[in-house]
């Protein structure tokens, strides 16, 4: 028995060595796995990074297989996914998986980037990671929006009606633009053909790109924490960080325990609640887009929903769209509105406390607010939020300079 | 490897011309990849105009025909509805229509049609697309306590009087488009074309 494992050790080692002769994988393997070390710190909120590779995998996987059956064609697209989930075989769990997993996605990315902030994950060296991050994101949205318009039902239709015409809003050359996008003088057979492409080809590239960029910065320089410590400053006599574990085993099995208590909620979702009480799947979606009739009550899936909102509470159309973009754009410059000397909101003091829950409070609001018919209560506490949200960022160099702060620890105080 | 003999002036000027040249090809060639964005031949010849007939819709309705991909109404409006529009100018964006691009010469006038009591649009929001809907029936609204009837935006809350003139305070920039439209007969109108002459 020994001799025979002791074979099949010898013989792995030589299948290693060749490779390794031609490819760098154990070099790679030790880089970025065995070798690299994280601080041993990290909490709950550090479960949300693996858990959007695991989206986007279950996204890419799930995708390829919906496009075997899917139709890209205006005639053709309401059919096609009714199809796919009455006759194709297991066609329902592949398109609820690929459905329930776009919102999954933005509830994970919402806690990353919460966590970035609430921990300075953005602050330097780490603000290329916060960059790239937010150009997945940015490219998320534009993928997400694309997805949903490919079903072709009432809220595709419209969704893609009203996302469009926001360029529409660009003085001078918006009109042109928006026919541009569309391929036709309304939403079209031509939209939806090169949404297509894009959804299933150009966005996933990209976004596969970024994700390597936002993995090699991050390993270039080491993940935070939540003390906000460099663990690099304090390093053993082999030049390893005295406060890091090496990712493999230790945080490969804790991100795989994440992964488990994830997939409880997600499996359930998928086969029992896949419309998520018309929040993950709306029942307008479920009539076939109809050109001359907007659906009464109009509203994006609950992720864009506090955009939403704020692009209504400015009644202009330049204005509200405008706000609109700055809305997010905003969320690039955090690295350089936040003049805090310390990192981790465990040693900020209470403005900034307070700061951060009420931009919580005023982005769920939003949310919120978003998703309900625009009346007068509703527009007056969009606006009153939608000043919150803005404040968070635009006095952001303000008060993180005026505020108190503890003193930050030289190692990382969880043993 | 030395320098020797090496002409950096002519180097420097072979790099600077090459890349110069392959900037310009990279520039023609991204020619065809924008333009292809654009709407086809095929959509570009599917504007024919519609015909529709007007005695079919009674006092109060509306009817909705389609014309390039787009929802046309025409209304007919009652004694009521046409007196309440000269009421309201002082709440609206542009009273006397004055945005030459929003409707038809022909139709700049206070009911903003050929006929007042026929009154044919393009249904859609200038503010991000949608359909607003046709609310006729006067009384208070929970977006406006005064309504006198006209068109409500569900996307955003824009609000049109009944010859679908844009309020003041709501999202939406401009009054909807009147389309170039023309009488065939007593009761026929054929909307995409306008009258003979004008």
């Amino acid at each position: 028995m020994a001799k025979a494992a002791n074979q099949m050790r010898n013989r792995w080692d030589a299948f290693l060595a060749w490779m390794d002769y031609r490819l760098p994988v154990s070099e790679f393997w030790q880089k970025h796995m065995a070798g690299y070390y994280a601080p041993k710190n990290f909490n709950f909120w550090y479960f949300f990074g693996s858990l959007a590779l695991l989206l986007l995998v279950n996204q890419i996987v799930t995708g390829i297989w919906l496009t075997m059956n899917y139709k890209p064609s205006a005639q053709e697209a309401f059919g096609s996914v009714e199809y796919i989930m009455r006759d194709v075989d297991w066609g329902w769990l592949l398109r609820y998986m690929h459905t329930t997993g776009a919102s999954a996605f933005f509830i994970v990315i919402y806690m990353h980037m919460f966590r970035g902030l609430l921990y300075g994950s953005h602050r330097r060296p780490r603000e290329l990671i916060w960059i790239f991050g937010m150009l997945i994101y940015v490219l998320l949205m534009a993928e997400a929006f694309m997805g949903y318009v490919l079903p072709w039902g009432q809220m595709s239709y419209w969704g893609a009606q009203v996302i469009i015409s926001l360029f529409g809003a660009i003085p001078g050359v918006g009109e042109g633009l928006a026919t541009w996008i569309r391929g036709d003088y309304v939403v079209a057979d031509a939209t939806i053909n090169r949404f297509f492409a894009f959804h299933v080809v150009a966005l996933p590239l990209a976004l596969l790109v970024l994700v390597i960029l936002h993995l090699s910065a991050l390993h270039q320089v080491g993940s935070n924490n939540p003390d906000g410590v460099e663990i690099k400053d304090h390093k053993d006599g082999e030049g390893k960080p005295l406060d890091g574990v090496r990712f493999h085993p230790y945080y490969t099995v804790k991100d795989l325990f994440g992964v488990g208590m994830f997939m409880i909620p997600f499996a359930f979702i998928i086969f029992y609640w896949p419309t998520a009480g018309g929040l993950f799947l709306e029942p307008d979606n479920f009539n076939p887009a109809n050109p001359l009739q907007t659906p009464a009550h109009i509203k994006p899936v609950w992720y864009f929903t506090p955009f939403y909102a704020i692009l209504r509470a400015i009644p202009n159309k330049l204005g509200g769209v405008s706000a609109l973009a700055s809305a997010i754009l905003l969320l690039f410059l955090v690295p350089w509105l936040d003049r805090s000397p310390v990192k981790s909101f465990r040693y900020r003091g209470p403005i900034q406390k307070i700061a951060l829950a009420l931009f919580v409070v005023a982005f769920i609001g939003l949310g919120y607010i978003g998703s309900q018919p625009a009346n007068a209560t509703m527009k007056m506490w969009a606006q009153i939020l939608a000043v919150v949200y803005f404040a968070f960022f635009l006095l952001m160099p303000i008060y993180t300079k005026l505020d108190s702060h503890k003193p930050v620890p030289e190692r990382v105080t969880d043993k | 490897m030395a320098d020797n003999g090496v002409n950096r002036g002519r180097r420097r000027f072979l790099t600077l011309t090459t890349t110069a040249v392959g900037a310009v090809g990279v520039g023609f060639l991204a020619v065809p990849f924008i333009k292809s964005w654009n709407p086809s031949a095929q959509a570009r010849a599917a504007g024919a105009p519609v015909e529709a007939d007007v005695s079919k819709v009674a006092e109060g309705q509306a009817l909705r025909v389609k014309w390039r991909g787009k929802p046309i109404l025409v209304v007919h409006r009652t004694q009521r509805m046409l007196d309440t529009l000269p009421k309201l100018n002082d709440q609206l964006r542009d009273p006397k229509s004055e945005e030459t691009t929003q409707q038809p010469s022909y139709c700049q006038n206070l009911q903003r049609s050929i006929k007042p009591e026929y009154f044919v649009f393009v249904n859609i929001c200038t503010h991000l697309g949608c359909s607003p809907e046709y609310v006729p029936e006067p009384g208070a609204k929970p977006y406006n306590p005064d309504w006198l009837g006209g068109f409500f935006c569900p996307c955003h809350g824009s609000m049109y009087d009944l010859a679908a003139r844009v309020f003041k305070g709501v999202p939406a920039p401009l009054n909807m488009v009147v389309p170039p439209y023309h009488y065939i007969d007593k009761n026929r109108i054929l909307v995409g074309e306008d009258p003979k002459g004008a």
